[in-house]
């Protein structure tokens, strides 16, 4: 789950900034030379750079191996069709029940101004989502694999009633 | 060339920073407490309905942006006039139209009841359902405009400074020495983050001014349309660029006040400004990662958007944050309230960094994209970082008119520390739990995380008052003729 992978791995890297910063700030009173000092940390800032470099490059392309954007290019895949509108301040769905195990297309407007289109899961985690926009279509596509009561909220600031723009949708087994 | 401190600043000048710094001291405080009120709106422990609600918020997310640039401002400005000639009269234009910019947004928020949120995303202002009218709105667009103006006068008058002593920016950024042309170190750093910050935020400014002057002209005249598309390119074009130019400003601080402390130089050497070279480009082009949730946008935008954020962490930890460690590490520090706080910005920048780079990864943006992790990642390097900043050079104002800290500034600095890392992490936490920014109501299952938030932030809000409070009963003596 993202969520859960973007919390610790948070959690683990500004902890060891922290404690790097704690490391020097403890050491700061004792006085040394800068000369060696500036000559050292020059070395280990090279190797930190291209440690950095080392992990941070697979990361990045490993993680766009999973872009989400896949719908608003290919049209022939098989999927089930809903279509969104977000108005102040409401949605309407073309349909409100799915099958599990099949992709499912939304495609996804606004009557009035930008809207936020996200889908929660059971637990209330959003499972997927994507800007609601007038004069546009956005289209994302997702394959639900757990049958149940899913929620669709505003995640895009749209007036004074934004908060409660709800709708729900049934997950049905396959 | 000679960059010894040729200008000290005239008592005019001194008095001009002072008064920056007391109004961004007074708003930012007042802005914290409106901060404070939306948590505890959240949290069920304030009956304060949504229209209220967001009307706070626009002027929350619109004042902290502003006030933090101005704080930034002042500190650039302060040190910036050790090297090249500024006028005096510019920078308080710029003050002059700051405040007559926030009385038109606090009109139009709380008497107009605009509540659009400092993205007035197009076409919001003008579809209200009848809960402003074109005027309020109006007139939040309008200060908004007219603060950019005074800014961009400010930019203006520091680029005439800088081209009449360095001749043209690429000197100014140091090219030639960067690409070996020239032996030795470039100019000073403060000199170097100043034309960044002039060059990246003259064009937010008028991507800026743009949209604000097209959403005004269509409130009037509604067949006068704007592709809402662009509308957002431009609106997070600007929001971006603006306020990163606010920290790029206020690290100035950093690079100017830690050196004192530790008798070490932090000079421009070639890492240096190939670091700031590289901001400079990577500001611009950044952007498009507020926009990974637009489809409709080029592919490759977004894709830019997601390596952009990956790589615009690197000048920032490799270069600034280590460069301090460095400074500071076995220097024979006297820790103080500067001191402390300057070094403590260093770990709330780059602490930042962290969840911010975690949310620019596409995949991730997906589920975590306008939840409070957003709200969350940024406060941790506009609190802890900018602001700290900010405090670090008040007190350092504070020890130049030769005020000693005392005990109740240092437990302060500790209860701000606390306060701010437990609000920021509740944020997180609530953005993992898939808790959605910008509600002015919650779920049952999100009131908690509201109420603990509430507290960290009170703790917060009671730190910042004693800061805010030394300062301003120092005024009237750091402002003395005699001190200058
Ligand atoms: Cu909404």
């Amino acid at each position: 789950m993202y969520q859960q992978l973007a919390w610790q791995v948070t959690l683990i890297l500004v902890s060891a900034l922290a404690l790097v910063f704690v490391f020097v700030a403890l050491r700061a009173r004792q006085h040394a030379d800068y000369e060696p000092i500036q000559h050292r940390g020059y070395r280990i800032r090279t190797r930190f750079f291209w440690a950095l470099v080392l992990l941070g490059t697979p990361t990045l392309l490993y993680s766009m191996t999973d872009l989400p954007y896949a719908a608003m290019r290919d049209r022939g895949a098989a999927a089930q069709v809903v279509e969104v509108v977000g108005h102040q301040w409401y949605w309407t769905l073309s349909g409100n029940t799915v099958r599990a195990g099949q992709p499912v297309e939304f495609r996804i407007t606004s009557a009035d101004v930008n809207h936020g289109f996200a889908v929660y899961d059971p637990d209330m985690r959003i499972v997927a989502q994507t800007q609601a926009m007038p004069e546009y279509v956005n289209k994302v596509r997702y394959t639900f694999t757990r049958p149940g009561t899913y929620k669709i909220m505003c995640l895009e600031y749209c007036g004074v009633a934004h908060q409660n723009m709800m709708a729900e949708i049934q997950v049905q087994e396959s | 060339m000679n960059d010894a401190i040729q200008n000290p600043l005239t008592l005019a000048a001194r008095r001009s920073v002072l008064a920056y710094m007391a109004t961004a001291a007074v708003v930012l405080l007042l802005m914290m407490v409106f901060g404070l009120l939306m948590r505890m709106t959240e949290g069920q422990l304030l009956p304060i309905g949504p229209d209220r609600f967001y009307q706070i918020m626009t002027v929350h997310g619109a004042g902290m942006v502003g006030i933090t640039a101005l704080g930034s401002a002042a500190i650039m400005w302060y040190f910036l006039s050790q090297y090249v000639k500024l006028s005096t009269g510019i920078f308080l234009a710029n003050l002059a139209l700051f405040l007559i910019g926030v009385v038109m947004i606090l009109a139009g928020v709380f008497l107009g009841g605009f509540a659009g949120a400092w993205t007035f995303l197009f076409p919001l202002p003008a579809m209200s359902m009848g809960l402003w009218g074109k005027g309020a709105a109006a007139l939040f667009l309008g200060g908004l405009l007219l603060i950019g103006t005074g800014f961009l006068l400010f930019y203006l008058d520091a680029a005439r400074a800088i081209l009449a002593r360095y001749g043209n920016f690429a000197n100014a950024l140091g090219w030639p020495q960067l690409f070996g042309r020239v032996e030795g170190y470039g100019p000073p750093p403060t000199v170097v983050a100043s034309t960044m910050v002039i060059i990246v935020d003259t064009l937010g400014i008028v991507a800026g001014a743009s949209i604000l002057t097209m959403s005004l002209i269509n409130l009037y005249v509604p067949s006068f349309r704007i592709d809402p598309l662009l509308a957002k390119n431009l609106i997070y074009f600007f929001g971006h660029v603006f306020i990163n130019a606010v920290i790029y400003k206020a690290v100035i601080a950093v690079y100017e006040i830690l050196p004192r402390y530790t008798n070490r130089p932090w000079k421009a050497n070639r890492v240096f400004l190939a670091a700031w070279t590289v901001s400079t480009v990577l500001v611009i082009i950044i952007y498009p990662h507020h926009l990974l949730m637009d489809y409709a946008m080029p592919q490759w935008m977004l894709l830019m958007g997601q390596i952009i954020s990956y790589l615009n962490g690197l000048p920032v930890l490799v270069v600034t944050a280590y460069g301090a460690l460095m400074i500071v590490y076995r220097s024979g520090i006297r820790w103080d309230m500067a001191s402390g706080l300057l070094f403590l910005s260093m770990f709330g920048w780059t602490g930042g960094v962290v969840p911010a780079i975690v949310d620019g990864t596409i995949v991730i943006n997906q589920v975590m994209h306008n939840t409070l992790w957003v709200p969350g990642h940024f406060h941790f390097y506009l609190l802890l970082g900018v602001v700290s900043m900010f405090f670090g050079f008040m007190y350092y104002l504070l020890k130049s008119g030769q005020a000693a800290d005392t005990g109740l500034d240092r437990a302060s600095l500790w209860l701000y520390l606390l306060g701010a890392l437990g609000f920021v992490f509740s944020f997180l936490y609530s953005g993992k739990e898939s808790v959605p920014r910008r509600y002015a109501v919650h779920l049952p299952e999100w009131v908690p995380y509201d109420r603990i938030a509430s507290v960290f932030v009170a703790l917060v809000v009671a730190a910042v008052l004693v800061f805010v409070a030394r300062f301003l009963l120092s005024l009237p003596r750091l402002g003395a003729a005699r001190h200058a």
